[in-house]
Protein backbone atom coordinates (compact mmCIF):
# COMPACT_ATOMS: atom_id res chain seq x y z
CA UNK A 1 0.00 0.00 0.00
CA UNK A 2 1.41 3.42 -0.89
CA UNK A 3 1.69 5.49 2.49
CA UNK A 4 2.19 9.43 1.96
CA UNK A 5 1.09 12.28 4.06
CA UNK A 6 -1.82 14.10 3.32
CA UNK A 7 0.14 17.42 3.84
CA UNK A 8 0.85 17.86 0.31
CA UNK A 9 -2.78 19.10 0.20
CA UNK A 10 -4.20 22.43 -0.19
CA UNK A 11 -5.67 23.92 2.97
CA UNK A 12 -8.05 26.34 0.82
CA UNK A 13 -11.12 24.38 -1.31
CA UNK A 14 -11.07 25.22 -5.20
CA UNK A 15 -14.17 27.43 -4.85
CA UNK A 16 -12.13 29.93 -2.10
CA UNK A 17 -8.86 29.77 -4.44
CA UNK A 18 -10.42 30.93 -7.59
CA UNK A 19 -12.90 33.34 -5.64
CA UNK A 20 -8.92 34.79 -4.42
CA UNK A 21 -7.96 35.11 -8.21
CA UNK A 22 -11.22 36.98 -9.18
CA UNK A 23 -10.35 39.02 -6.22
CA UNK A 24 -7.33 39.84 -7.52
CA UNK A 25 -8.30 40.29 -10.78
CA UNK A 26 -10.89 43.05 -8.93
CA UNK A 27 -7.80 45.00 -7.78
CA UNK A 28 -6.07 45.05 -10.69
CA UNK A 29 -8.96 46.28 -12.70
CA UNK A 30 -9.57 48.91 -9.93
CA UNK A 31 -6.29 50.42 -10.02
CA UNK A 32 -6.11 50.00 -13.75
CA UNK A 33 -9.20 52.13 -14.29
CA UNK A 34 -8.07 54.62 -11.87
CA UNK A 35 -4.74 55.69 -13.83
CA UNK A 36 -2.57 53.68 -11.11
CA UNK A 37 0.62 51.88 -12.59
CA UNK A 38 1.65 48.24 -11.48
CA UNK A 39 5.56 48.55 -10.13
CA UNK A 40 7.78 45.03 -8.54
CA UNK A 41 10.17 45.93 -6.11
CA UNK A 42 12.34 44.30 -4.37
CA UNK A 43 11.44 41.78 -1.86
CA UNK A 44 14.88 40.73 -0.65
CA UNK A 45 16.15 43.72 0.23
CA UNK A 46 19.36 45.66 2.18
CA UNK A 47 16.87 48.08 3.74
CA UNK A 48 14.15 47.37 6.21
CA UNK A 49 11.29 49.30 8.48
CA UNK A 50 12.52 49.66 11.89
CA UNK A 51 9.41 48.94 13.53
CA UNK A 52 8.97 48.25 17.45
CA UNK A 53 7.03 45.78 16.97
CA UNK A 54 7.76 43.84 13.01
CA UNK A 55 10.17 41.20 13.17
CA UNK A 56 11.94 41.14 9.43
CA UNK A 57 13.80 38.24 8.59
CA UNK A 58 17.35 37.90 7.84
CA UNK A 59 18.80 36.27 4.91
CA UNK A 60 22.49 35.98 5.39
CA UNK A 61 23.98 36.72 1.68
CA UNK A 62 26.88 34.36 0.68
CA UNK A 63 29.26 36.81 -1.05
CA UNK A 64 29.00 40.67 -0.78
CA UNK A 65 29.97 40.96 -4.44
CA UNK A 66 25.99 39.77 -4.96
CA UNK A 67 24.67 42.36 -3.03
CA UNK A 68 26.52 45.29 -4.64
CA UNK A 69 27.54 46.23 -1.78
CA UNK A 70 28.34 45.95 1.87
CA UNK A 71 25.71 44.28 2.46
CA UNK A 72 26.36 40.69 4.73
CA UNK A 73 22.52 40.65 6.07
CA UNK A 74 19.36 41.38 3.33
CA UNK A 75 16.05 41.27 4.68
CA UNK A 76 12.63 39.76 3.59
CA UNK A 77 10.05 42.85 3.27
CA UNK A 78 8.00 43.54 5.77
CA UNK A 79 5.98 45.51 3.74
CA UNK A 80 7.01 47.18 -0.03
CA UNK A 81 6.34 50.62 1.46
CA UNK A 82 10.61 51.54 1.07
CA UNK A 83 10.63 50.36 -2.73
CA UNK A 84 7.04 51.96 -3.31
CA UNK A 85 8.44 55.50 -1.95
CA UNK A 86 11.71 55.32 -3.19
CA UNK A 87 9.67 55.04 -6.73
CA UNK A 88 7.81 57.92 -5.49
CA UNK A 89 10.85 60.36 -5.17
CA UNK A 90 12.01 59.10 -8.76
CA UNK A 91 8.83 60.66 -10.11
CA UNK A 92 6.33 58.17 -10.27
CA UNK A 93 2.75 59.48 -8.64
CA UNK A 94 0.29 56.91 -8.71
CA UNK A 95 1.38 53.36 -7.66
CA UNK A 96 0.18 50.35 -6.78
CA UNK A 97 1.60 46.77 -6.05
CA UNK A 98 0.51 43.00 -5.21
CA UNK A 99 3.26 41.56 -3.79
CA UNK A 100 4.36 38.99 -0.48
CA UNK A 101 5.74 40.30 2.65
CA UNK A 102 6.83 38.34 5.66
CA UNK A 103 7.06 38.73 9.02
CA UNK A 104 8.31 36.64 11.72
CA UNK A 105 6.77 35.25 14.87
CA UNK A 106 3.40 35.74 13.20
CA UNK A 107 1.15 33.15 12.99
CA UNK A 108 -2.32 32.19 13.61
CA UNK A 109 -5.69 32.05 12.61
CA UNK A 110 -5.64 35.55 11.19
CA UNK A 111 -1.52 35.79 10.85
CA UNK A 112 0.69 33.82 8.38
CA UNK A 113 4.31 34.52 8.57
CA UNK A 114 4.40 35.34 4.83
CA UNK A 115 1.09 36.99 3.12
CA UNK A 116 -0.33 38.81 0.34
CA UNK A 117 0.15 42.36 0.35
CA UNK A 118 -1.65 45.63 -1.91
CA UNK A 119 -0.23 48.56 -1.39
CA UNK A 120 -0.83 51.94 -3.31
CA UNK A 121 0.08 55.06 -3.22
CA UNK A 122 -1.10 58.50 -4.72
CA UNK A 123 1.01 61.44 -4.96
CA UNK A 124 -1.37 64.71 -3.47
CA UNK A 125 -3.82 62.74 -1.60
CA UNK A 126 -4.55 64.18 2.02
CA UNK A 127 -5.42 61.52 4.74
CA UNK A 128 -9.04 62.38 3.66
CA UNK A 129 -8.33 61.03 0.19
CA UNK A 130 -6.63 58.86 0.95
CA UNK A 131 -9.20 57.25 3.34
CA UNK A 132 -11.44 57.97 0.61
CA UNK A 133 -9.74 55.62 -1.76
CA UNK A 134 -9.27 52.94 0.45
CA UNK A 135 -12.86 53.10 1.77
CA UNK A 136 -13.39 52.99 -2.34
CA UNK A 137 -11.19 49.53 -2.78
CA UNK A 138 -13.08 48.04 0.43
CA UNK A 139 -16.42 48.44 -1.39
CA UNK A 140 -15.38 47.04 -4.39
CA UNK A 141 -13.55 43.56 -3.19
CA UNK A 142 -15.86 43.18 -0.06
CA UNK A 143 -19.13 44.46 -1.33
CA UNK A 144 -20.04 45.47 2.60
CA UNK A 145 -20.71 49.67 0.94
CA UNK A 146 -18.41 52.41 1.55
CA UNK A 147 -16.80 52.30 5.35
CA UNK A 148 -17.77 54.64 8.21
CA UNK A 149 -14.99 57.06 9.59
CA UNK A 150 -14.51 57.51 13.24
CA UNK A 151 -11.43 59.11 14.98
CA UNK A 152 -9.60 56.73 16.99
CA UNK A 153 -9.81 59.02 20.53
CA UNK A 154 -13.94 58.85 19.56
CA UNK A 155 -13.48 55.14 19.59
CA UNK A 156 -11.19 54.30 21.85
CA UNK A 157 -13.86 56.73 24.40
CA UNK A 158 -17.21 54.87 23.49
CA UNK A 159 -15.47 51.61 24.93
CA UNK A 160 -13.12 52.51 27.76
CA UNK A 161 -14.22 55.78 28.55
CA UNK A 162 -11.11 57.54 28.26
CA UNK A 163 -9.24 60.48 25.73
CA UNK A 164 -6.71 58.02 24.52
CA UNK A 165 -4.36 61.36 23.78
CA UNK A 166 -4.56 62.56 27.66
CA UNK A 167 -4.82 59.68 29.20
CA UNK A 168 -1.84 58.46 31.84
CA UNK A 169 -0.39 54.96 31.66
CA UNK A 170 -1.74 54.74 35.43
CA UNK A 171 -5.32 55.56 34.22
CA UNK A 172 -4.83 53.27 31.20
CA UNK A 173 -3.73 50.86 33.60
CA UNK A 174 -6.91 51.51 36.17
CA UNK A 175 -9.22 51.20 33.35
CA UNK A 176 -7.69 48.10 32.00
CA UNK A 177 -8.42 45.94 35.31
CA UNK A 178 -12.04 47.89 35.90
CA UNK A 179 -13.26 46.44 32.31
CA UNK A 180 -11.15 42.94 33.60
CA UNK A 181 -8.91 42.48 30.91
CA UNK A 182 -6.20 39.88 31.19
CA UNK A 183 -3.28 41.82 31.90
CA UNK A 184 0.53 40.20 30.74
CA UNK A 185 2.37 40.21 34.23
CA UNK A 186 5.73 42.00 31.96
CA UNK A 187 3.95 44.84 30.85
CA UNK A 188 5.20 47.55 32.34
CA UNK A 189 3.24 50.33 34.45
CA UNK A 190 4.50 52.97 32.48
CA UNK A 191 4.08 51.64 28.93
CA UNK A 192 1.86 54.18 28.13
CA UNK A 193 1.82 52.74 24.21
CA UNK A 194 1.41 49.20 26.01
CA UNK A 195 -1.93 49.85 27.92
CA UNK A 196 -3.39 51.45 24.81
CA UNK A 197 -2.80 48.43 22.38
CA UNK A 198 -4.06 45.77 25.31
CA UNK A 199 -7.32 48.08 25.93
CA UNK A 200 -7.22 48.45 21.79
CA UNK A 201 -6.98 44.51 21.26
CA UNK A 202 -9.28 43.53 23.98
CA UNK A 203 -11.87 45.88 24.08
CA UNK A 204 -11.66 48.33 21.26
CA UNK A 205 -10.93 46.34 17.95
CA UNK A 206 -12.92 42.72 18.37
CA UNK A 207 -16.18 45.78 18.05
CA UNK A 208 -14.96 47.26 14.90
CA UNK A 209 -16.91 47.28 11.78
CA UNK A 210 -19.42 44.55 12.64
CA UNK A 211 -22.66 46.14 10.69
CA UNK A 212 -20.19 47.54 7.90
CA UNK A 213 -16.25 48.30 7.48
CA UNK A 214 -14.82 51.27 9.55
CA UNK A 215 -12.31 53.67 9.16
CA UNK A 216 -10.41 54.86 12.22
CA UNK A 217 -8.32 57.64 12.12
CA UNK A 218 -5.96 60.05 13.73
CA UNK A 219 -3.81 58.00 15.72
CA UNK A 220 -1.70 59.20 19.26
CA UNK A 221 1.29 60.79 18.00
CA UNK A 222 3.55 58.04 19.84
CA UNK A 223 2.32 55.29 17.36
CA UNK A 224 2.81 57.31 14.20
CA UNK A 225 5.05 54.70 12.63
CA UNK A 226 5.78 56.20 9.13
CA UNK A 227 2.93 58.76 9.10
CA UNK A 228 3.33 62.20 9.39
CA UNK A 229 2.30 64.25 12.85
CA UNK A 230 -0.54 66.72 12.22
CA UNK A 231 0.61 69.41 15.31
CA UNK A 232 -2.02 69.28 17.85
CA UNK A 233 -3.52 70.26 19.92
CA UNK A 234 -3.39 67.01 21.04
CA UNK A 235 -0.75 66.23 18.19
CA UNK A 236 -2.00 62.94 16.34
CA UNK A 237 -0.37 60.85 14.07
CA UNK A 238 -2.17 60.78 10.40
CA UNK A 239 -2.60 57.44 10.03
CA UNK A 240 -5.59 54.96 9.31
CA UNK A 241 -6.41 51.46 9.48
CA UNK A 242 -9.68 49.75 8.00
CA UNK A 243 -11.88 47.05 10.23
CA UNK A 244 -15.04 44.80 8.82
CA UNK A 245 -15.92 42.43 11.21
CA UNK A 246 -13.75 43.46 14.24
CA UNK A 247 -10.52 42.44 11.88
CA UNK A 248 -8.10 45.04 10.90
CA UNK A 249 -7.58 45.15 7.16
CA UNK A 250 -5.71 47.52 5.88
CA UNK A 251 -3.60 50.52 7.07
CA UNK A 252 -2.71 54.06 5.68
CA UNK A 253 -0.31 57.03 6.37
CA UNK A 254 -0.59 60.47 5.74
CA UNK A 255 3.58 59.78 4.46
CA UNK A 256 6.50 61.43 6.62
CA UNK A 257 8.40 63.26 4.37
CA UNK A 258 10.88 64.82 7.00
CA UNK A 259 14.33 63.04 6.60
CA UNK A 260 15.16 64.58 9.66
CA UNK A 261 12.17 62.91 11.47
CA UNK A 262 12.67 59.69 10.30
CA UNK A 263 16.17 59.56 11.57
CA UNK A 264 14.92 60.52 14.94
CA UNK A 265 11.88 57.54 14.87
CA UNK A 266 14.33 54.90 13.57
CA UNK A 267 16.92 55.70 16.92
CA UNK A 268 14.11 55.67 18.76
CA UNK A 269 12.65 52.50 17.63
CA UNK A 270 15.68 50.80 18.05
CA UNK A 271 16.55 52.24 21.51
CA UNK A 272 13.59 50.57 22.26
CA UNK A 273 14.26 47.34 20.61
CA UNK A 274 17.62 46.96 22.35
CA UNK A 275 16.11 47.52 25.79
CA UNK A 276 13.52 44.64 24.51
CA UNK A 277 16.64 42.66 23.37
CA UNK A 278 14.95 42.36 20.28
CA UNK A 279 17.54 42.77 17.47
CA UNK A 280 19.05 46.28 16.01
CA UNK A 281 17.99 46.92 12.48
CA UNK A 282 19.64 49.45 10.31
CA UNK A 283 19.04 53.02 10.85
CA UNK A 284 20.22 54.43 6.99
CA UNK A 285 18.33 53.17 4.10
CA UNK A 286 17.97 54.31 0.69
CA UNK A 287 14.37 55.73 1.47
CA UNK A 288 16.51 58.18 3.46
CA UNK A 289 18.27 59.26 0.81
CA UNK A 290 14.85 59.31 -1.38
CA UNK A 291 13.74 61.70 1.50
CA UNK A 292 16.65 63.74 1.14
CA UNK A 293 16.29 63.88 -2.21
CA UNK A 294 12.22 64.71 -1.91
CA UNK A 295 9.24 62.53 -1.39
CA UNK A 296 6.38 64.37 -2.54
CA UNK A 297 3.22 64.51 -0.34
CA UNK A 298 1.26 60.91 -0.53
CA UNK A 299 -1.26 59.14 1.64
CA UNK A 300 -0.23 55.41 1.10
CA UNK A 301 -1.98 52.26 1.89
CA UNK A 302 -0.67 48.66 2.79
CA UNK A 303 -3.81 46.23 2.72
CA UNK A 304 -3.60 42.95 3.55
CA UNK A 305 -5.59 40.49 0.99
CA UNK A 306 -5.59 36.99 2.23
CA UNK A 307 -7.71 38.52 4.85
CA UNK A 308 -10.10 40.36 2.49
CA UNK A 309 -10.28 36.69 0.79
CA UNK A 310 -11.00 35.07 4.45
CA UNK A 311 -13.87 37.57 4.97
CA UNK A 312 -15.42 37.62 1.28
CA UNK A 313 -15.27 33.91 1.14
CA UNK A 314 -17.29 33.64 5.09
CA UNK A 315 -14.26 32.05 6.57
CA UNK A 316 -12.95 32.28 9.96
CA UNK A 317 -9.40 31.47 9.07
CA UNK A 318 -6.92 32.33 6.78
CA UNK A 319 -5.77 29.12 6.19
CA UNK A 320 -9.46 28.31 4.03
CA UNK A 321 -8.06 30.89 1.70
CA UNK A 322 -4.15 30.12 1.18
CA UNK A 323 -2.90 27.12 -0.78
CA UNK A 324 -0.49 26.38 1.77
CA UNK A 325 -0.32 28.14 5.16
CA UNK A 326 3.17 28.32 6.86
CA UNK A 327 3.03 24.39 8.07
CA UNK A 328 2.58 23.42 4.02
CA UNK A 329 5.05 25.33 2.86
CA UNK B 1 15.62 25.69 34.05
CA UNK B 2 14.59 25.66 30.81
CA UNK B 3 11.45 27.65 29.25
CA UNK B 4 9.65 28.32 26.73
CA UNK B 5 9.17 31.82 24.38
CA UNK B 6 6.48 33.32 22.79
CA UNK B 7 7.27 32.19 19.41
CA UNK B 8 7.74 28.53 20.71
CA UNK B 9 4.11 28.78 22.26
CA UNK B 10 1.63 26.55 20.56
CA UNK B 11 -1.21 24.11 21.86
CA UNK B 12 0.29 20.88 24.04
CA UNK B 13 3.49 22.99 25.86
CA UNK B 14 3.72 21.69 29.45
CA UNK B 15 4.48 24.65 31.59
CA UNK B 16 5.55 25.38 35.05
CA UNK B 17 3.32 28.56 37.00
CA UNK B 18 3.91 29.33 40.69
CA UNK B 19 5.43 26.06 41.26
CA UNK B 20 2.40 23.77 39.43
CA UNK B 21 2.85 22.31 35.96
CA UNK B 22 0.03 23.45 33.05
CA UNK B 23 -0.74 22.11 30.20
CA UNK B 24 -1.21 24.96 27.64
CA UNK B 25 -4.39 24.00 25.85
CA UNK B 26 -4.76 27.16 23.68
CA UNK B 27 -2.83 29.79 22.13
CA UNK B 28 -3.86 32.49 20.23
CA UNK B 29 -1.66 35.19 18.20
CA UNK B 30 -3.71 38.78 18.40
CA UNK B 31 -1.68 42.31 17.35
CA UNK B 32 -3.34 45.32 17.11
CA UNK B 33 -2.47 47.01 13.73
CA UNK B 34 0.85 48.52 14.19
CA UNK B 35 1.09 47.45 18.30
CA UNK B 36 2.91 45.33 20.25
CA UNK B 37 1.63 41.34 19.31
CA UNK B 38 -0.05 39.22 22.48
CA UNK B 39 -0.56 35.54 22.60
CA UNK B 40 -3.48 34.81 24.61
CA UNK B 41 -3.09 31.26 26.57
CA UNK B 42 -5.70 28.99 27.81
CA UNK B 43 -3.51 26.64 30.65
CA UNK B 44 -5.07 23.14 32.57
CA UNK B 45 -3.50 23.09 35.49
CA UNK B 46 -2.20 19.39 35.79
CA UNK B 47 -2.56 18.70 39.22
CA UNK B 48 -6.04 20.25 39.87
CA UNK B 49 -7.64 20.25 36.71
CA UNK B 50 -8.52 23.69 36.37
CA UNK B 51 -8.13 26.09 33.81
CA UNK B 52 -6.87 29.61 33.30
CA UNK B 53 -6.22 32.47 30.95
CA UNK B 54 -3.04 34.11 30.72
CA UNK B 55 -2.17 36.93 28.25
CA UNK B 56 1.72 37.02 27.18
CA UNK B 57 3.20 40.30 25.19
CA UNK B 58 6.07 38.81 22.63
CA UNK B 59 9.37 38.40 24.07
CA UNK B 60 8.27 37.08 27.29
CA UNK B 61 9.01 33.80 28.22
CA UNK B 62 7.07 30.94 30.77
CA UNK B 63 9.37 28.31 32.66
CA UNK B 64 9.28 25.01 31.29
CA UNK B 65 7.49 22.18 33.32
CA UNK B 66 9.44 18.58 34.14
CA UNK B 67 6.95 16.44 32.90
CA UNK B 68 7.17 12.92 31.67
CA UNK B 69 4.80 10.01 30.61
CA UNK B 70 6.20 6.98 31.44
CA UNK B 71 4.98 3.46 31.05
CA UNK B 72 3.68 1.88 34.20
CA UNK B 73 3.02 -1.54 35.38
CA UNK B 74 0.40 -2.01 38.15
CA UNK B 75 1.75 -4.49 40.80
CA UNK B 76 -0.61 -4.56 43.91
CA UNK B 77 -2.90 -2.49 46.14
CA UNK B 78 -2.22 -1.85 50.07
CA UNK B 79 -4.96 -0.67 51.45
CA UNK B 80 -5.34 2.75 49.87
CA UNK B 81 -1.65 2.40 48.04
CA UNK B 82 -1.10 1.46 44.78
CA UNK B 83 1.94 0.65 43.87
CA UNK B 84 2.98 1.02 40.59
CA UNK B 85 6.65 0.26 38.30
CA UNK B 86 8.19 1.83 35.63
CA UNK B 87 8.73 -0.30 32.73
CA UNK B 88 12.18 0.94 31.91
CA UNK B 89 13.73 1.37 34.90
CA UNK B 90 12.17 -1.04 37.16
CA UNK B 91 11.57 1.95 39.72
CA UNK B 92 8.54 1.65 41.90
CA UNK B 93 5.88 4.34 42.60
CA UNK B 94 3.34 4.00 45.66
CA UNK B 95 0.47 5.84 44.90
CA UNK B 96 -2.24 7.45 47.11
CA UNK B 97 -5.92 6.71 46.23
CA UNK B 98 -6.70 10.35 45.92
CA UNK B 99 -4.16 10.39 43.11
CA UNK B 100 -5.12 7.20 41.07
CA UNK B 101 -8.52 8.65 41.28
CA UNK B 102 -11.34 6.39 39.31
CA UNK B 103 -8.43 4.48 37.65
CA UNK B 104 -8.39 2.50 40.79
CA UNK B 105 -11.79 0.65 39.36
CA UNK B 106 -9.52 -0.69 36.00
CA UNK B 107 -6.29 -1.72 37.93
CA UNK B 108 -5.62 -5.62 37.64
CA UNK B 109 -2.68 -6.67 38.35
CA UNK B 110 0.26 -6.61 35.54
CA UNK B 111 -1.69 -3.86 33.37
CA UNK B 112 0.25 -1.44 32.02
CA UNK B 113 -0.91 2.25 32.82
CA UNK B 114 0.56 5.56 31.67
CA UNK B 115 1.53 7.65 33.89
CA UNK B 116 2.40 11.57 34.00
CA UNK B 117 5.30 12.48 36.29
CA UNK B 118 6.07 16.38 37.17
CA UNK B 119 9.62 16.67 38.92
CA UNK B 120 9.88 12.86 38.61
CA UNK B 121 6.95 12.27 41.17
CA UNK B 122 4.05 10.87 39.93
CA UNK B 123 0.73 13.31 39.79
CA UNK B 124 -1.46 11.25 37.50
CA UNK B 125 -2.31 7.47 36.50
CA UNK B 126 -4.65 6.52 33.35
CA UNK B 127 -5.32 2.46 32.85
CA UNK B 128 -5.97 1.51 28.71
CA UNK B 129 -8.78 3.10 26.85
CA UNK B 130 -10.47 -0.70 27.07
CA UNK B 131 -10.13 -3.05 29.96
CA UNK B 132 -11.37 -6.19 30.27
CA UNK B 133 -12.77 -7.20 33.60
CA UNK B 134 -14.14 -10.50 35.09
CA UNK B 135 -17.48 -10.27 37.16
CA UNK B 136 -17.24 -11.15 40.45
CA UNK B 137 -21.00 -10.98 41.57
CA UNK B 138 -24.11 -10.24 40.05
CA UNK B 139 -27.96 -10.84 40.23
CA UNK B 140 -28.82 -13.90 37.75
CA UNK B 141 -28.90 -13.02 34.10
CA UNK B 142 -32.82 -12.82 32.86
CA UNK B 143 -33.04 -15.66 30.65
CA UNK B 144 -33.83 -14.97 26.76
CA UNK B 145 -33.35 -11.03 27.43
CA UNK B 146 -30.37 -10.34 25.14
CA UNK B 147 -31.79 -6.02 24.81
CA UNK B 148 -28.55 -4.50 26.02
CA UNK B 149 -31.02 -1.14 27.07
CA UNK B 150 -32.07 -3.41 30.36
CA UNK B 151 -29.19 -2.80 32.87
CA UNK B 152 -28.08 -4.25 35.98
CA UNK B 153 -25.08 -3.65 38.30
CA UNK B 154 -22.60 -6.01 38.08
CA UNK B 155 -19.34 -5.89 40.82
CA UNK B 156 -16.28 -6.39 38.93
CA UNK B 157 -12.81 -8.58 40.44
CA UNK B 158 -11.43 -4.96 40.81
CA UNK B 159 -14.31 -4.02 43.27
CA UNK B 160 -15.74 -1.32 40.95
CA UNK B 161 -19.27 -1.54 40.50
CA UNK B 162 -20.28 -1.37 36.29
CA UNK B 163 -23.43 -1.78 34.55
CA UNK B 164 -23.78 -4.08 32.16
CA UNK B 165 -26.53 -5.70 29.89
CA UNK B 166 -29.34 -7.71 32.32
CA UNK B 167 -28.23 -10.98 30.33
CA UNK B 168 -24.28 -11.55 31.31
CA UNK B 169 -23.66 -13.54 34.28
CA UNK B 170 -21.15 -14.20 37.27
CA UNK B 171 -17.39 -15.71 36.06
CA UNK B 172 -18.04 -14.04 32.82
CA UNK B 173 -15.54 -11.18 31.24
CA UNK B 174 -16.89 -7.85 29.73
CA UNK B 175 -14.72 -5.09 28.10
CA UNK B 176 -15.54 -1.51 29.96
CA UNK B 177 -14.53 1.78 28.25
CA UNK B 178 -12.33 3.24 31.42
CA UNK B 179 -12.84 7.23 29.82
CA UNK B 180 -16.84 6.50 30.19
CA UNK B 181 -16.80 3.92 32.98
CA UNK B 182 -19.13 2.26 30.19
CA UNK B 183 -19.52 -1.61 29.14
CA UNK B 184 -18.95 -2.24 25.64
CA UNK B 185 -19.42 -6.20 25.05
CA UNK B 186 -18.45 -9.63 26.27
CA UNK B 187 -15.80 -11.12 25.92
CA UNK B 188 -14.82 -14.67 25.87
CA UNK B 189 -12.54 -15.88 28.34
Amino acid sequence: MAVFSADFLPTASWDNLRLRARLLGKVRQFFEARGFLEVETPILSADTVVDRHLEPFAVPMAGRALTGGPAETMWLQTSPELGMKRLLAAGATAIYQVTRAFRQGEQGPLHNPEFTIVEWYRVGDDMRAGMQLASDVCECLLERGPAERISYAEVFAAQTGLDPHAATAAELASRARALGVEIPASLAADDRDGWLDLLVAERVQPALGLRRPVIVYDYPASQAALARVRPGPPPVAERFELYASGIELANGYHELTDPAELRQRNRANNAWRRKEQKLDLPENSRLLAAMEAGLPPATGVAMGFDRVAMLAAGAKDLREVMAFPIDRA
Amino acid sequence: MASYNTSEFRKGLKVQLDGDPYLMIECNFVKPGKGQALYKCKLRNLLRGTVIDRTYKSGDSIEAADVEEIEAQFLYRQQDQFVFMDNKTYEQYELSKELVDEAWKYLKEGMVCSMTLFNGNPISVSPPNHVVLKIEYCEPGARGNTATNVTKPCRMETGAEILCPSFVEMGEFVKVDTRTGEYIERVKA
